[in-house]
């Protein structure tokens, strides 16, 4: 179940995207959001769509990545679609009882359902191009500017480094405590909601137990290799702007600019 | 040279409300290049002392000095750290990135090394431990054996002089037991590190120079693993479980004295039984 989440999925390759800087990809993720929303016509809408469709494409990455991440959000999609066309006033085109479908919820419908689902694909390609090693380093340097305003920004990156490497352990360890207590009678599958619930309890607690003690041991680990938090800290990789990042800011400087240009067509 | 100098530690147990002598009154010098065997049964301080000679715990009485210094100076506890690395028992507790490489770094870039000085680290440490082609692996992907050469890679990147394991194959399956040994074993001849192997294997203890063996806090018995195993009336006495070679070999000379009775391996064995 755990493992059909696509965000934090790195898959290695050598694409040009693979290559970016992390800081340039995530301030174009963000850009890319911000022109998502901006553009509020068909013209702009298209040009988002065939410019999501290049970035994909650049990225070789197969198209069953993609589709496994919108299968995840695809109870949000449809419930957005849903509203946005049945509560939308306007213009009726179509009435059964109190559901109206109108002209312009059609509109905002393939709107928002557009936008969501080229969102989760954007931000597919950043996690599937980015390790989440140089994703947290990316978010810390990003951050570091906040640092005066007492932003944790090496702690946050470090709290996010180690949440990602104990995803798989924890995953595990679940998984083995489950056949355990299901060896000596629990059962995870029947009841109702409350019921299931409280089956969950005998879980939940040695896994607990367990991510207590092992954040001890961490932390001693750690200390006894000379951790001290982010002070005079240096990277094995350090992160260096190229020729390639510039372009890329670049072209998103024009894509922003492009989506308000749309708006007055 | 590592020295103990009447180490007592004290420790308050919230559970009983008392107050437990882990370590009581020990004194020991571990010198360069010696690879130290220190066994006991569990709760006997072995732990404990461990923690000590690396400042994770400092002493309620006595001294420890590291290289003539003190691990109690605040000022120098990242020198006393990089000096003597610690593998702990949990392979799984003690690897702390996403892939191999960047937790080997992780060490070197705490102590503020430059990248590239840390990459020939990291380089180095892996092949020392045979580790090279997991490099861009994700920790959870590898054996226990594995994850134990990594944090061992972890440690000789900062490139200690002293090597202290706290019970490094407990958790590991016999195959990755004997990773661990070999890798512990040519990091002590070949790169001249000092190993202090805090174990309840006896088979770990019969490789090394020195045997300590710790009982409530003190050292009761420490020689030549030839010497310790003698007293192998004693050792069980202490629940420790003495390789079946070394049991067989007191009893025969229990019944017969001619046969000697500081045999440790099996080869040893019938070279005396058939020579």
């Amino acid at each position: 179940m755990l493992k059909d989440i696509t965000i934090g999925q790195y898959l290695p390759g050598n694409s040009l995207l693979h290559k970016l800087d992390p800081r340039t990809k995530i301030l174009a993720v963000l850009l890319y959001m911000i022109a998502l929303f901006v553009v509020n016509n068909f013209w702009g809408l298209g040009a988002m769509l065939i410019l999501s469709i290049v970035v994909i494409l650049i990225s070789k990455i197969p198209l069953r990545f993609f589709f496994r991440g919108i299968k995840a959000i695809a109870f949000i999609v449809l419930l957005t679609v849903a509203l946005q066309m049945f509560m939308t006033p306007g213009e009726a085109l179509w009435q059964w009882g109190f559901l109206t479908i109108t002209k312009e919820g059609i509109r905002q419908a393939i709107f928002m359902g557009t936008r969501l689902l080229l969102l989760v694909s954007l931000t597919s390609i950043l996690t599937l191009t980015t390790t989440p090693i140089s994703l947290t380093d990316g978010i810390e340097n990003l951050l570091k500017p906040f640092q005066r305003f007492g932003m944790p920004a090496h702690e946050l990156a470090m709290m996010m480094t180690i949440a990602l490497r104990f995803i798989p352990t924890l995953v595990e360890e679940t998984e083995k405590i489950m056949q355990a207590q299901a060896a000596r009678g629990a059962d995870f599958e029947s009841g109702n909601l409350v019921e299931r619930a409280k089956a969950m309890i005998p879980l939940l607690v040695p896994l607990f137990l367990n991510a207590f003690k092992r954040a001890d041991e961490l932390a001693m680990a750690m200390e006894a290799r000379c951790y001290h938090g982010g002070e005079n800290r240096t990277r094995l990789k350090a992160l260096k702007y190229g020729v390639r990042d510039v372009v890329t800011g670049v072209l998103c400087l024009c894509m922003i600019a492009g989506a308000f240009f749309t708006r007055f067509i | 040279m590592i020295k103990l100098n009447h180490l007592t530690h004290i420790f308050y147990k919230e559970s009983t409300k008392q107050e437990v002598k882990a370590l009581d009154d020990v004194s020991l010098e571990i010198h360069e290049g010696e690879h130290i065997a220190v066994l006991g049964h569990n709760g006997c301080g072995k732990s404990t002392l461990a923690k000590h000679l690396n400042a994770l715990l400092l002493p309620t009485e006595g001294t420890v000095e590291v290289d003539a210094v003190d691990t109690a100076s605040e000022a120098d506890l990242w020198t006393i750290r990089q000096t003597v690395g610690m593998v702990f028992q949990n392979p799984d507790n003690q690897l702390v990135a996403t892939t191999v490489e960047e937790d080997v770094a992780f060490g070197p870039e705490n102590m503020g090394m430059e990248p590239s000085i840390i990459r020939k680290r990291v380089d180095e440490a892996l092949e020392a431990v045979g580790m090279q082609e997991y490099k861009d692996k994700g920790p959870h992907l590898l054996s226990g054996g594995q994850k134990q050469r990594v944090a061992i890679a972890g440690i000789i990147a900062m490139r200690p002089k002293y090597i202290v394991f706290d019970e490094p194959t407990a958790m590991l399956d016999p195959l990755g037991r004997r990773e661990v040994m070999e890798t512990m074993q040519r990091l002590n001849k070949e790169e001249g590190i000092t190993i202090i192997n805090i174990t309840h294997f006896m088979e770990e203890a019969v490789l090394a120079d020195r045997v300590i063996v710790m009982e409530h806090g003190r050292i009761v018995l420490s020689g030549t693993p030839k010497e310790v195993f003698t007293h192998v009336d004693l050792l069980k006495r202490m629940q420790l479980d003495v390789p079946p070679v070394v049991e067989l070999a007191a009893l025969l000379h229990k019944e017969n004295k001619q046969i000697a009775a500081d045999l440790m391996t099996i080869e040893e064995m019938v070279k005396e039984l058939c020579p």
